[in-house]
């Protein structure tokens, strides 16, 4: 294998694993952050309609 | 708008209309997605790297292997943006602008490796980083094309309020998707023509093709896998905007 191509090839799958491996941990802090977020509101008492009261709620409710 | 759940027998499609009925379905897929993914893409490097080096590239074929997969996902990922748009401003389902929302910031990294490895395979094979030929002008602007719809989905402060305008943007800029893939034969460029989806079939040896389709198949996989956390993550800041508007009409009802 030539020497010169190495630091080529290191250099492109580093790179793209660095940026991939940057992209997961910030979904995941972001997943983790509203998780958080909604477990406090809840703690508070603060509930959506549909699980403080009947067994479902409206499909365009719930996706605000 | 009508109760999902007031109907007998609800659609497929209406019962993944609905978000909770989302959370729940998508948080089983979920570990076996990652997994799965994990699994091809280490399979598709191995063998990748592993691979003989090419008669006229060397060993710089092994970037292939990569950035082939991250240059379909680039286009990929704008076509399920699309069909997600569809979904906003056909079916108005709760659930598409939450999907263009999520991808958006993943699109832009595959694209983004996509064009850094590609200039990274550039330098030592056409002895430069860049050029301006169409390839890699028209990647480049659907590069600026996810920052300006990420850009977009986050302008406003209610997230939602968006969704309309985004799937407009969206739908204008799938017109640069087929010009992506037949720039390389409607211009001379300095890029290489397809050598995979070809009419005669793929021109490369099984020693190739098969890591790069396993790899692809991985990379495609794990942006399935993240785009449906993101998903997730996107419902859930919903809910929370929701009940903090709540918690706040609340508090100001009390004084």
């Amino acid at each position: 294998m030539q020497a010169d191509y190495f630091a080529f090839i290191a250099s492109a799958y580093g790179i793209s694993a660095l940026a991939i491996l940057a992209l997961a941990l910030w979904v995941f802090l972001d997943a983790r952050a509203q998780r958080r977020a909604l477990r406090m509101l809840e703690a508070q008492g603060i509930r959506r309609r549909s699980e403080a009261g009947g067994p479902s709620g409206h499909a365009a409710e719930a996706g605000r | 708008m009508t109760d999902v759940s007031a109907s007998a027998k609800p659609s497929r499609f209406s019962i993944l209309a609905n978000p909770t009925r989302f959370l729940e379905l998508s948080g089983r897929v979920q570990p076996w997605l990652y997994g799965a993914a994990l699994i091809a893409v280490a399979v598709g490097v191995f063998l990748g790297l592993t691979a003989p080096a090419d008669y006229q590239q060397g060993a710089t074929v092994t970037i292939m292997f990569i950035h082939v997969p991250f240059a379909w996902l680039s286009m990929m990922i704008w076509t399920v943006m699309s069909l997600s748009a569809l979904g906003t401003l056909v079916w108005r389902h709760p659930l598409a602008d939450v999907s263009v929302k999520a991808a958006a910031p993943i699109g832009a990294v595959f694209t983004v490796v996509c064009l850094i490895t590609g200039s990274i395979w550039g330098r030592p094979m056409w002895g430069t980083w860049w050029v301006w030929d169409a390839r890699l002008t028209s990647v480049f602007v659907l590069f600026l094309m996810y920052l300006g719809l990420i850009a977009l989905t986050r302008a406003l402060e209610e997230p939602g309020k968006s969704a309309k305008s985004a799937a407009i943007l969206v739908l204008v800029g799938f017109v640069n998707i087929p010009i992506i893939k037949f720039s390389v034969d409607w211009w001379n460029t300095l890029h290489q023509p397809a050598s995979v989806l070809r009419v005669d079939g793929p021109a490369m040896p099984a020693a190739y093709l098969t890591p790069l389709l396993i790899s692809a198949l991985g990379f495609t996989l794990l942006f399935f896998a993240l785009h449906l956390t993101a998903m997730r993550t996107e419902i859930l800041r919903r809910r929370v905007a929701a009940l903090s508007r709540l918690a706040a009409r609340r508090a100001e009802a009390a004084h």
